[in-house]
C-alpha cells in the first residue's frame, strides 16, 4: 500500500491516476498513523512554498515527514519542502537534503517558469535505471534545488540544478513523473519496487 | 535542453472531438480520450481540450470527459472552454487537469485570472488570446470563437495577462487560423520578447516547415494544431524526426 499525504497541494489526482495505471493500491490521506503504516508514500505537491509550509506545521506534518522510515517521494513542491530553505516566501523548510531552494534568474531571455520537456543527466541510484539518462521528463517550477551531494539527477536550466535527490530512505523529483508519459512512469515503477 | 512542445489541440462538442475551418462548418473526427491517448502515444508533448460550446451556448465544464482524459493519458494537458468561476476551475483541477485556459471571460474580467493565480498558482493558468490583425495593422482582440471584437490589442492584454498571473499565453491569429498557410509569426516573435512566461502558437499550421518557422522566427515555445493531425495530414513523429533535423529541440 502506497499513501500519499493529502494535503493543501494540487495535482494529488494525477498522483492517484498514475498509481491506478501501475496497478498499484493506495489510499489518500492525512492520517498519520495509516500513513506510518504504508509500505511507501508519496509526498506530492503544486503550490507555494510558505503557505504549504504553514500549513504543514498546523497540521504537525512537518516533523512527522522527517521522521518517516519507509522510502518517501517528494514531488515538484514536495521535493522543495524536503530541503533546508525556499526563497519563495524566505521560509525554512524541512531540511531533509542539503540543498536550498532558490528563484530561477533568466541568463539568456530563458522563460520563467521553466515549463516543458527536459532531460535529465548524470542519473545515479535506485530511482534512475542507466536506460533513463538523457530521458526527458516534465517540469513546471520557477524555484529550483541547488547542486549538492545528494543530487541523483541534473538538469540544466539557465544553470545546472538538483532535477532529482536521494538521502537514506527520502527520494525526490523535481518533474512530475506522473505525468512525464512511459519515462515517468519507469521512475515511478522504479520507487514502487524499492 | 528544454525542448519545444508540440500540442494537439482537441476541439469538444458534446463529448466529440471536431475542428471547424475558421470554427464554421463543424466534422466530427472522433472520441477525445481515445484520440489524446494515441498523440500522447506517439510524441505529443501535451495536449489541449477546448470546449467549444461552451461559450456560446452557456455550458460549463465537461468534468467527467476530464477525469477520464486525466485517468487514462500520463502527460499534461489543458482544458478551457467557458470557465468564468474559480469554482469551474476547481471542478477541473480535482477532474485531474494540469492546466485551465481562460479566453473569453478574462477578457470580460481580467481579475479572473488574478482570482485563478492566488487560488491555485500561475501554472495552472493559461491566457488563451484569439486576435485578428485589422486594416489599420492593429491586433484586435476577439471573443466568443472569434465572432466578437474587443476593444483589446493583443501585446498590452499579453502583457497585462501576465502581470495578473498567467502562467502561459496561448495566441491563436484568426487571420491564420484553418488556412494551413503557416503561423502568425511576426506578432508571436514580438509577444515573446515582450513576454517572460511560455508562448503556445496557434493558428494556421499546414506543413512541417511551418513549425521550424514557428520556433525560429516566431520564437513560440509550443506549436499548436488540430486538423493537420486529426486528418492524418501530418504525423507526429514525422514531425518530431523533421523538426529533429532542422536542429529543433524535441523530446
Amino acid at each position: 500500500m502506497i499513501a500519499i499525504i493529502d494535503y493543501n497541494a494540487g495535482n494529488i489526482q494525477s498522483v492517484e491516476f498514475a498509481m491506478e495505471r501501475l496497478g498499484v493500491d493506495y489510499i489518500t490521506t492525512n492520517d498519520k498513523e495509516k500513513i506510518r503504516q504504508a509500505e511507501k508514500v508519496i509526498f506530492p505537491g503544486v503550490g507555494e512554498a510558505k503557505n504549504t509550509m504553514e500549513f504543514l506545521k498546523a497540521q504537525g506534518l512537518d516533523t512527522f515527514i522527517k521522521e518517516l522510515k519507509q522510502p518517501v517521494l517528494g514531488i515538484c513542491l514536495g521535493m522543495q519542502l524536503m530541503c533546508q530553505h525556499s526563497e519563495e516566501g524566505d521560509v525554512d523548510a524541512l531540511g531533509i537534503f542539503d540543498a536550498t531552494v532558490k528563484l530561477f534568474k533568466p541568463q539568456n531571455g530563458e522563460k520563467v517558469p521553466h515549463m516543458g520537456w527536459n532531460t535529465i543527466t548524470d542519473v545515479k541510484g535506485k530511482l534512475f535505471t542507466n536506460d533513463l539518462e538523457a530521458k526527458y521528463v516534465y517540469f513546471v517550477h520557477s524555484y529550483y534545488a541547488e547542486l549538492c551531494d545528494e543530487t541523483v539527477a541534473t538538469t540544466n536550466y539557465t544553470l545546472p540544478y538538483s532535477s532529482a535527490l536521494h538521502k537514506n530512505n527520502f527520494y525526490a523529483t523535481q518533474f512530475h513523473p506522473e505525468k512525464s508519459g512511459d519515462v515517468g512512469e519507469q521512475i515511478l515503477k522504479n520507487f514502487i519496487n524499492l | 535542453m528544454l525542448s519545444k512542445r508540440i500540442i494537439p489541440c482537441l476541439d469538444i462538442k458534446d463529448g466529440e472531438t471536431v475542428k471547424g475551418i475558421n470554427f464554421v462548418g463543424i466534422k466530427s473526427v472522433g472520441d477525445p480520450v481515445e484520440l489524446g491517448a494515441l498523440y500522447a502515444e506517439q510524441g505529443a508533448d501535451e495536449l489541449v481540450f477546448l470546449d467549444i460550446t461552451a461559450t456560446h451556448e452557456g455550458r460549463k465544464t465537461f468534468a467527467e470527459l476530464v477525469k477520464r482524459i486525466a485517468q487514462n493519458i500520463n502527460i499534461p494537458f489543458t482544458v478551457g472552454g467557458g470557465i468564468s468561476e474559480i469554482s469551474d476551475a476547481d471542478v477541473l483541477l480535482r477532474a485531474g487537469a494540469d492546466k485551465i485556459s481562460l479566453n473569453s471571460s478574462a477578457v470580460r474580467n481580467p481579475q479572473l485570472i488574478n482570482d485563478m493565480a492566488d487560488a491555485f498558482g500561475s501554472q495552472f493558468v493559461v491566457v488563451a488570446i484569439d486576435a485578428r490583425l485589422d486594416d489599420s495593422g492593429k491586433w484586435v482582440v476577439t471573443v466568443n470563437g472569434g465572432r466578437i471584437p474587443t476593444d483589446k490589442e493583443l501585446f498590452s492584454w499579453a502583457k497585462e495577462a501576465q502581470d495578473r498571473g498567467a502562467g502561459e499565453i496561448l495566441f491563436t491569429s484568426m487571420n491564420h487560423d484553418g488556412t494551413k498557410n503557416g503561423f502568425a509569426n511576426e506578432a508571436l516573435a514580438q509577444l515573446s520578447d515582450e513576454l517572460s512566461i511560455p508562448i503556445i502558437a496557434s493558428g494556421g499550421a499546414g506543413k512541417m516547415e511551418h513549425f521550424t518557422d514557428v520556433f525560429t522566427k516566431g520564437k513560440a515555445d509550443a506549436g499548436l494544431a488540430a486538423s493537420i493531425f486529426h486528418y492524418k495530414e501530418i504525423a507526429i513523429p514525422d514531425l518530431k524526426d523533421y523538426l529533429r533535423g532542422e536542429g529543433i529541440v524535441m523530446r
